[in-house]
């Protein structure tokens, strides 16, 4: 993890919002379900970035700005290092894939200001059968770390600059697809004869990853007969992701 | 010469089989200093042991496994590995109705089941356009900080545990099962509560509930402040956990931390004051913060937290206001039992809500609240159809524990034990 820190000015939450003699944050109550008061960011983001800034609307108070995948980082990293912004908290990072196929899927950020108490959506429209790839921001924000990990687990994202993109809830050798899609089947994509088989068929000596045994170059003092069966354990067979004949 | 001595040769650099200090060669080395040589010393820097710990394990609060690479005692680099929990939460949650979601709340992070209910239902009445009663705000905020403290003294017994302190664990367990016994008599279950439904709560508190709760509030810091006089001051205590795994303020803001670790790190934000739920904003209680993020000032603020909490209960049983505690909304409350079973329009309004759910408008709402752990938030997004189209727990614990390789780094094996257990980790919500 080799994140970088923005700039810093206090660590007291709602400094700059003080600052700027803002009233303190309460309950809200009776929010609108369209409109209403708009994060002052999202101007900054129009004026900055123009054309890049696609659209933007409030819905239950939340400002959601949708942005070209090709200038995601660039805004986040706008919006992280302005000290008139400074949203230096990364809530989290999701995907959203809607029921109906034409929808594109969406990679979701929620990022905070800590000073300014603000929060903001930002969103990304990866379209239907495009490549499902954005930028990673995992050099902003060291919490993005595993968040793009278990978006890439769960939804099939490639984050490009990730250091280390693999699986995170899943194990490393699963093969049945990426579970939070919606063409995932609920009961999983194999036959429940299918998981159990591949489930007993597991070694259990090759609990370590390879990247682990290197560390220690332990893996060239194992046994020619264990190294074998650790390959064996992490080579995925291609024939395996194709879905079973009886659609299940 | 017995076989003993033999052994201390072997086992013991600068003892000669005879058990007597070797003459060694002194030889001076780095300006001036002086060396013992140790001339058949195994060479051993250049050996580094990667040690496992867990999927099962004690001390990992769960299955959590890492892998550590040690260089003799010290942690040179900490791989973790998760996921032996994952049941699918949220692929789940897109079949289910709302209401149906809120008993998989409880099973996420266990400790704080009934808090996690109140999280996802204020998300979902967002969704809904609902306003709840001056009634439930306030029952709300006692299950919230009742659950703040469960989760906090179950952190805080394991964590003795840990460290190597039983007295204090049993003393705290024995508050948590009070605060159990509470739970029970209130919603009937202890551990998985489902305490609350959309525009509401599933039960109105019973008659002299309240007692029971002024007698914890009465009783409870008793214990707290005798298990912290246990602690607080106590050298081993203090040895294990001062300046271990510290984070700066810097550090632990981009690393996404959240509750006690970013508060222990000397950044006061909680979100019950800075995004306000549930009137907070009208309690009066202070957001403890520490100096230098380490396991240490992470145990003060968790401490200062159940007392401040104490505080929010004792304004909250004084406020409590009369009233209807579920909203008048036919969306998505139920009607009575007795109308239901004797007049055909309400039969019909039954079933349509329990076999259809009721349906929110399109739209996605993000609303976190301050949970043990730190900010819990559930991000719905719906299609306007009964079920969620995507149901998302931004989980704290997970984030948190995400920088268990910064923190545990350069630090000793046993240190390791420590940090995780600071981290108070509860693998349901982290694997999900």
């Amino acid at each position: 993890m080799t994140a970088s820190l923005p700039p810093y000015e206090s660590p007291v939450p709602g400094s700059a919002r003080e600052a700027a003699g803002l009233p303190d944050p309460v309950t809200p109550r009776y929010i609108a379900h369209q409109g209403g008061p708009e994060n002052p960011s999202v101007a900054a983001l129009r004026e900055r970035f123009g054309v890049a800034v696609l659209r933007s609307h409030v819905m239950w108070g939340d400002t959601t700005v949708f942005v070209d995948p090709k200038a995601v980082h660039d805004v986040i990293r706008f919006l992280r290092d302005d000290t008139a912004h400074a949203y230096n908290y990364l809530v989290d990072i999701t995907a959203v894939e809607y029921r109906d196929t034409d929808q594109p899927l969406e990679v979701v950020w929620h990022v905070r200001s800590l000073p300014w108490q603000r929060f903001l959506r930002i969103k990304v429209e990866l379209a239907a059968g495009s490549a499902l790839e954005v930028a990673s921001v995992t050099d902003l924000y060291a919490a993005a770390d595993w968040l793009e990990r278990e978006c890439y687990d769960m939804f099939g994202i490639t984050f490009n600059g990730h250091p280390d993109l693999r699986r995170i809830l899943m194990w490393d050798t699963y093969n049945e697809g990426h579970p939070l899609r919606k063409d995932f089947p609920l009961r999983g994509r194999f036959s429940r004869a299918e998981q159990l088989s591949q489930a007993l068929k597991i070694d259990t000596s090759g609990g370590y990853s390879t990247t682990e045994l290197s560390i220690a170059e332990a893996f060239n003092d194992l046994p020619e007969d264990m190294k074998q069966r650790l390959r064996a354990a992490r080579a995925v067979d291609p024939a395996a992701l194709a879905l079973p004949e009886d659609g299940r | 010469m017995s076989k003993r001595t033999i052994e201390m040769a072997v086992g013991t650099a600068g003892i000669d089989a005879y058990g007597q200090p070797i003459r060694a060669p002194l030889s001076v080395r780095s300006q001036g200093a002086l060396a013992l040589e140790a001339p058949y010393e195994p060479e051993l820097e250049s050996d580094h042991m990667l040690i496992n710990i867990g999927p099962q394990h004690p001390a990992t609060h769960g299955v959590l496994r890492l892998v550590l690479e040690l260089d003799g005692e010290t942690v040179v680099r900490c791989v973790p590995h998760i996921g032996y929990l994952h049941c699918g939460f949220e692929k789940i949650g897109e079949y289910r109705q709302y209401n149906q979601i809120i008993p998989w709340t409880d099973r996420e992070d266990y400790l704080n089941s009934i808090g996690n209910n109140v999280a996802f239902v204020l998300g979902a009445e967002r969704l809904f356009g609902i306003e709840i009663t001056p009634r439930c705000t306030v029952l709300r905020v006692i299950a919230m900080e009742l659950s703040r403290i469960m989760s906090h003294l179950v952190w805080m017994g394991t964590t003795c545990i840990d460290i190597g302190a039983f007295t204090p664990f049993l003393w705290l367990y024995q508050e948590r099962e009070n605060l159990y016994n509470l739970l029970e008599g209130w919603v009937g279950a202890r551990l998985t509560t489902t305490a609350t439904r959309v525009g509401g709560m599933a039960a109105e508190i019973p008659d002299g509930w309240m007692d029971g709760l002024n007698a914890f509030i009465r009783n409870f810091p008793k214990t707290l402040n005798e298990s912290d006089k246990m602690l607080s001051k106590n050298g081993i205590w203090m040895g294990r956990t001062v300046g271990i795994g510290a984070l700066t303020a810097e550090e632990a803001i981009n690393c996404g931390m959240s509750g006690a670790m970013l508060r222990a790190s000397g950044v006061a934000y909680d979100v019950r004051k800075d995004f306000p739920y549930l009137d907070y904003e009208t309690y009066d209680f202070d957001v403890a913060v520490g100096t230098s993020g380490d396991v240490y000032d992470r145990y003060l603020v968790r401490v200062e937290e159940m007392r401040q909490s104490i505080r929010i209960l004792e304004q909250a049983v004084q406020r409590l206001p009369d009233g209807p505690l579920n909203v008048d909304d036919p969306r998505v409350i139920l009607p009575p039992k007795t109308k239901a079973t004797s007049q055909m329009e309400s039969m019909i309004h039954h079933f349509k809500l329990v076999m259809e759910g009721p349906r929110p408008p399109i739209g996605e709402v993000y609303v976190p609240v301050e949970s043990p752990k730190g900010e819990k938030g559930y991000y719905l997004v719906s299609d306007g159809t009964s079920k969620p189209v995507r149901w998302r727990i931004r989980p704290p614990a997970f984030v948190n524990l995400s920088a268990i390789p910064r923190m545990v780094e350069g630090h000793l094996l046993s240190d390791v034990i420590a940090i995780n257990a600071s981290i108070d980790i509860v693998m349901g919500e982290i694997d999900r």
